[in-house]
């Protein structure tokens, strides 16, 4: 099935300076719906809101993580519980990488990335677009 | 209430306590006969020296100056760091914008022009990497003044620390690196000071 570019997309980064990257990279990409968040309870509202086709997310943030953000999406019981879901973060300790699978991470991108790592991210996610 | 200097076998002894075991051991010890027991003197009188020699060092290392002024300052540096390369990366996707838009939609010259700006997006996480890794120095700085303090709480005023200002032969301030933000003087302030001796 094709990826349908017009669906929601979260991205959720507490550096201005990675949300505006993630953002113009997605844009590119042909993804037009872009919302964003600066840390995990922030995005977690935001889901309980509105309708998402994806969430990219970063790990290391405060007050709520990434991590907590993914098993809060996970363990909702909501409609939400199951949308797709991309870490992308510095840690790259293979036991963050299990930790993060563990909790139904979909995918895991490792900082820094670039256009051409996404795309296979999420084509790899969601199928080919 | 007197803080436990060290604990023996779950015993927990103040300062006091402590010196009052060392002059009874001394004590003892010097009034008896015997090689062995001048060996033993000894080695306890070198150990005193040892403990003595150490608190000057650590008086000398100013431990106070290092939580209230090189800790913060160090900080302070780091999270101007942080706030700059911000800054800087904002700077630089504003242009790329700019660039993207004039370029225009479509075209190979477009599709090279867009392609070569998403690469200069790319390479702007180098701030996100950066500034994780500077928090993680603050916290390790942050984490070293609390040992600093606890290390100054505990030896208190066994510590005969110099509080002195360390010699300055007036250069020292001269070579500080780049300004805070709003702490050093402005280019139109340097201008207006550099006019005065016209």
């Amino acid at each position: 099935m094709a990826v349908d570019l017009n669906m929601n997309v979260l991205i959720v980064d507490d550096y201005n300076t990675m949300l505006r990257i993630v953002k113009n990279l997605l844009k590119q990409l042909g993804f037009s719906n872009i919302d964003e968040a600066m840390d995990g309870a922030e995005a977690f509202e935001k889901v309980k809101q509105k309708n998402y086709g994806l969430i990219i997310s970063d790990w290391n943030m405060e007050p709520m993580t990434g991590l907590d953000f993914l098993k809060a999406v996970r363990g909702s019981g909501e409609n939400y519980k199951d949308t797709p879901f991309i870490m992308v973060t510095a840690e790259s300790k293979t036991e963050n990488v299990v930790l993060a699978k563990q909790a139904g991470v979909n995918n895991y991108i490792v900082k820094p990335f670039n256009a051409e790592t996404l795309k296979a991210k999420i084509t790899a996610v969601l199928g080919e677009f | 209430m007197t803080e436990p200097a060290t604990t023996l076998q779950g015993a927990a002894y103040d300062r006091e306590q402590v010196v009052k075991i060392i002059n009874s051991v001394l004590s003892k010890v010097e009034g008896a006969e015997g090689e062995q027991s001048q060996s033993i003197f000894n080695e306890i009188k070198e150990l005193q020296t040892i403990i003595n020699e150490a608190r000057k060092e650590l008086g000398a290392a100013r431990p106070g100056q290092i939580n209230d002024k090189h800790i913060p300052d160090a900080t302070d540096e780091l999270d101007a760091v942080v706030e700059a390369t911000a800054e800087a990366s904002n700077t630089i996707m504003d242009a790329c914008d700019v660039i993207q838009e004039k370029a225009g939609g479509a075209g190979d010259a477009a599709d090279a022009i867009t392609a070569e700006v998403m690469k200069i997006y790319e390479a702007c996480s180098f701030q996100d990497i950066t500034g994780q890794r500077i928090t993680k120095v603050v916290k390790t700085l942050k984490e070293i003044e609390e040992k600093v303090q606890a290390l100054v709480k505990v030896l208190n005023e066994r510590i005969p620390v110099d509080d002195a200002e360390e010699e300055d032969d007036g250069t020292v301030d001269l070579l500080a690196g780049p300004q805070l933000p709003n702490k050093g003087v402005t280019q139109d302030d340097i201008d207006a000071l550099l006019a005065e001796f016209d």
